[in-house]
């Protein structure tokens, strides 16, 4: 038993270093180029997914600028029909798969091992992993930007069969398809990481009825996830299959069926909408009860219904299809369990409206973006319920409607939310805090200009302008409503560059904080900001829900018990740490070129060549992906043990 | 029984862990959850464009063999048996026993994978059926292919961990492992490539001409490179595996075994599935 222990990733005694031979050689480096290549501490992780979704966030909001521009005035020439069609596809894809999806595994990676008291996520060389290969397919999507393909132009959704060889012939789309088989493989393998890590790494105490609603929100989300991606994936090896094979799957002409995309996409595309806004609930079940100065009202029903939101989140997806003719019954019951949705949500947003209650509210900036959510959230909401009536939705059905609906939810839930978050843990990830006056200016100035661009596309929706169409007539009576949008679009962009303006001043330049600024609740507040390498000294010991408040009114019973348990732990030999690794990310570079040989080389035109470009490339990035992961496993979990005491003894 | 100096592990309990279950075996379960969704929609798919079928595909029992693929399913089934025993002999520390058991896995993994390739080939070749020229095809062809990838993985797996048995406890010979070690996954390779190459020469050559001295000897002929690999590979197979010295897999590695294990015998359940709906639901 003590040797299966001192085996074990997390406990273990001092062993002997072995030497190694050179492939297996482990980096230190702490700072510079390698130590972020090789880097598996998980809030490095969770700063690197940061940075890469800001930096998409701020190239899909140029393109979502471009489609605003273009439809302005009637009959605008400043894209063409194919520009608009790369513009739309591509924005959606973005702010989706590389800039909200990305954001909230941000704080997946940062906060939620935090919160439950651990060091790090499960497998840290697998989070890595993730990364890396998000990384890939994020550089796959956007590679046609920079080739004479073009960027793929056949929607976020990608019907078939407009997405076949036949009507989309060109790489463009295989390197979408490409890129989004990478994202779904990246976003399952950290979600298997982060559902491990919740049920496993869990500090002494720390009952799932315990965790903060966030990590509980993780939770949900990485099920949802490693469930719902795999439909994604079917659908684009079928899709694959045609375009490079010439299989069947959408050929109607040898008895394909092009529903079946639909149906597969939206068994994922629908639970996917989840993924993107439950994050963000959970988000903003951290802030208000701190800015409250209440706990979090009915704890279980708000973590209840988010379990079952992931749960109806299944059996909702046809409500994308309801005019595609699936017959009464199968309408009538999609339109019900659609229904029957929303009342989780609801649930949700009254007992948010019940922490705030009665309590001592702060209106800071974390707050501010907070309420901003419950607000717009709801409105998004409303629309939702609109569409889930079937004979009403078949009137709005792709149109503008359905546009300003999954905006409201989208930008006002989702991104406001995550909005709320950056700043609410800002001062615990950098130590210094973004000022009051710049955080409220940027919140106003955001708000106004996402009503001004969305609701009056309301209107323009009931009025009948079609979705996905790059010019209109001056005679539709759409003019007004998209030239305000278009207004709202710039006052929009000149909010979100105040805040990432402000926010990049801070991290540089901004007033430090102190330990704790807001006076929380939750366990990440009770480490030194920021957060050293390995987190947590001592364990915590884990005695209330918002463990964090418990320990400020006990600080005498919590620091004797500290103290036990970080004598027991020395006694083990220090704090335990994984080794960096490199292999993670030579597993990626293998993914790229062998994604890069399927999606973006052209066949080589003689066929008597039996191993051609295509295949040369494609056969060479799997070998380094296989070489990879073969050392990977090769090297091993091993670490070092940390014993922060004697440095600072030393400084 | 134990080889290690502390006494007996308890194989189903982690104290390191909030629920006592292993990472790595949880690790599993959660990625096999997402291969049932995974595997789910590939199936569906073929029921679904199986009951709308246009005019002109072939009838899937004419083109199925169902004797070859009972045998195949038959071995597959075998092979978890196998396995079950590897990570049972492993639990008890008995190093013996395991490899002896997942070469056996492996051994069964590459029966039933030899059966796919020669079932392919016969489809493509005599039955005429191409995943291009009929949705039936489409659609079988994908499945049990894919199917077929992760039985490949699985053996792929399977070898690595065989091979990973022989890592010496003495780290001082590490560099020198290493290279056996490169050595021995490409002999290994090249013995179950060379391996299945011939017996699928032989299986033709017999289909050919039926069974006699002179189909034997104009086989070896043919196939005198493959037969002189397979001799050399075997052999180094053999030196490789000669003890030498104490090694470091130990009852300690249970949960490596084990989490593999889990995989392989969901990629037979899988197949149960498919040869249920795929072959077995044409017959009825």
């Amino acid at each position: 038993m003590a040797d299966a222990l001192a085996k074990s990733d997390f406990l273990g005694r001092e062993e002997q270093a072995a030497p190694k031979p050179f492939v297996l050689w482990r980096p230190t480096a702490k700072t510079g180029l390698i130590s972020w290549l090789t880097t598996v501490d998980h809030k490095r992780i969770g700063f690197l997914y940061g940075i890469s979704a800001l930096f998409f966030f701020l190239v899909g909001g140029v393109e979502a600028l471009f489609i605003r521009i273009q439809l302005a005035v009637p009959n605008n020439s400043f894209l063409t029909s194919t520009q608009y069609n790369e513009m739309f596809t591509m924005h959606a894809t973005t702010m989706i798969f590389l800039a909200i999806m990305p954001l909230s595994a941000a704080f997946f990676n940062f906060i939620m091992p935090l919160q439950i008291g651990a060091r790090d996520v499960a497998f840290p060389r697998l989070n890595a992993f993730s990364f890396w290969t998000f990384l890939a397919g994020a550089i796959i999507v956007n590679l046609g930007w920079f080739l004479k393909s073009g960027a793929p132009d056949a929607g976020w959704f990608s019907y078939a069969p407009l997405s076949t060889r036949t009507y989309t012939p060109g790489h463009a789309l295989d390197m979408w398809v490409m890129g989004i088989q990478l994202l779904g493989v990246a976003s399952i393998a950290a979600s298997l990481n982060f559902v491990i890590t919740i049920i496993n790494l869990r500090a002494p105490g720390m009952t799932m009825m315990r965790l903060p609603v966030f990590t509980w929100m993780t939770l949900v989300t990485a099920f949802l996830i490693i469930l719902a991606f795999p439909a994604i994936t079917i659908a684009l090896v079928e899709l694959m299959m045609d375009r490079l094979f010439g299989t069947n799957f959408f050929e109607v002409s040898n008895g394909g069926m092009p529903i079946l995309w639909t149906h597969l996409f939206w068994v994922f595309g629908h639970p996917e909408v989840y993924i993107l806004i439950l994050p963000g609930m959970g988000v903003i079940s951290e802030i208000l009860p701190t800015f409250s100065r209440k706990p979090l009202f009915g704890y279980p029903i708000v973590v209840f219904s988010g379990a079952s939101i992931g749960f109806l989140g299944f059996g909702v997806w046809s409500h994308h299809m309801f005019t595609t003719g699936m017959g009464t019954m199968g309408t009538a019951a999609f339109a019900f369990t659609t229904m029957a949705i929303a009342v989780p949500t609801g649930v949700k947003i009254f007992n948010w409206i019940g922490t705030m209650w009665g309590g001592h509210l702060q209106m800071r900036t974390p707050m501010i973006f907070a309420l901003g959510f419950i607000w717009l959230f709801m409105l998004g909401g409303f629309s939702g319920v609109m569409h889930a009536a079937a004979p009403a939705d078949s009137q709005q059905h792709s149109s503008y409607f359905v546009v300003a609906h999954f905006h409201y939810v989208l930008i006002g839930g989702s991104l406001f939310s995550l909005l709320a978050g950056i700043h609410y843990w800002f001062p615990l990830m950098f130590g210094r805090k973004v000022s009051e006056f710049w955080g409220k200016l940027s919140f106003w100035v955001i708000f106004c200009g996402f009503n001004i661009t969305f609701f009056p596309l309301h209107f323009v929706g009931l009025d009948g302008m079609p979705r996905r169409t790059f010019t209109y007539d001056a005679n539709m009576g759409w003019s007004q409503g998209n030239l305000v949008a278009t207004i709202g679009a710039f006052i929009l962009g000149v909010g979100v560059a105040i805040y990432f303006g402000v926010m990049i001043y801070t991290f540089f330049k901004g007033e430090r904080t102190r330990h704790d600024p807001w006076d929380a609740r939750t366990l990440e507040w009770s480490l030194p900001n920021p957060p050293p390498e390995y987190n947590y000294r001592v364990i915590p010991t884990v005695h209330a829900r918002d463990n964090w408040w418990y320990e400020k009114h006990h600080q005498a019973e919590v620091s004797a018990e500290n103290a036990k348990h970080a004598a027991e732990e020395a006694a083990h030999g220090g704090i335990h740490m994984p080794f960096q690794s490199i292999y993670p990310f030579f597993a990626g570079i293998g993914i790229l070129i062998g994604a890069i040989g399927i999606a973006v080389i052209d066949p080589n035109p003689d066929p008597h060549v039996i191993i051609g470009r295509k295949l040369a490339v494609t056969l060479v990035g799997l070998l380094i992906l296989v070489v990879s992961v073969y050392l990977w496993s090769l090297e091993g979990n091993e670490g070092y043990h940390l014993h922060p005491e004697d440095e600072e003894g030393h400084s | 029984m134990s080889s290690t100096a502390a006494g007996a592990i308890d194989h189903h309990f982690d104290p390191s862990t909030s629920t006592g279950i292993p990472n790595k075996k949880l690790l599993m379960w959660a990625f096999l959850a997402s291969d049932c969704m995974f595997f789910g929609c590939l199936i569906s798919t073929h029921l679904i464009y199986r009951l709308h079928p246009p005019p002109g595909v072939p009838s899937a029992r004419s083109v199925f063999s169902i004797e070859l693929t009972s045998f195949s399913t038959f071995i597959l089934l075998m092979s978890s048996l196998m396995m079950a025993l590897a990570v049972n002999a492993i639990q008890k520390g008995n190093l013996k026993s395991l490899r002896a058991s997942l070469l056996t896995t492996i051994f069964f993994g590459c029966i039933f994978l030899g059966c796919q390739v020669y079932e392919f080939n016969n489809f493509v070749f005599e039955k005429h059926l191409t995943i291009t020229n009929s949705i039936l095809g489409t659609t079988f062809f994908t499945l049990t292919g894919t199917h077929g990838c992760h039985v490949a993985v699985g053996v792929f797996w399977l070898m690595l961990m065989y091979i990973r048995t022989f890592q010496p406890r003495d780290s001082s010979r590490d560099l020198r492992w290493f290279l056996c070690n490169a050595l021995h996954i490409v002999a290994f390779i090249a013995t179950i490539l060379l391996g299945m190459r011939l017996v699928l020469g032989v299986v033709r050559g017999m289909e050919a001409t039926g069974v006699s001295a002179a189909t034997l000897a104009h086989f070896a002929r043919g196939y005198f490179a493959e037969l002189l690999g397979i001799v050399v590979s075997l052999g180094l197979l053999r030196w490789l595996a000669q003890p030498r010295g104490a090694v470091g897999f130990n009852e300690t590695n249970a949960i490596d075994v084990e989490m593999m294990g889990l995989y392989w015998h969901f990629v037979d359940i899988v197949w149960i599935v498919i040869f249920t709906v795929v072959y077995l639901l044409e017959y009825i």
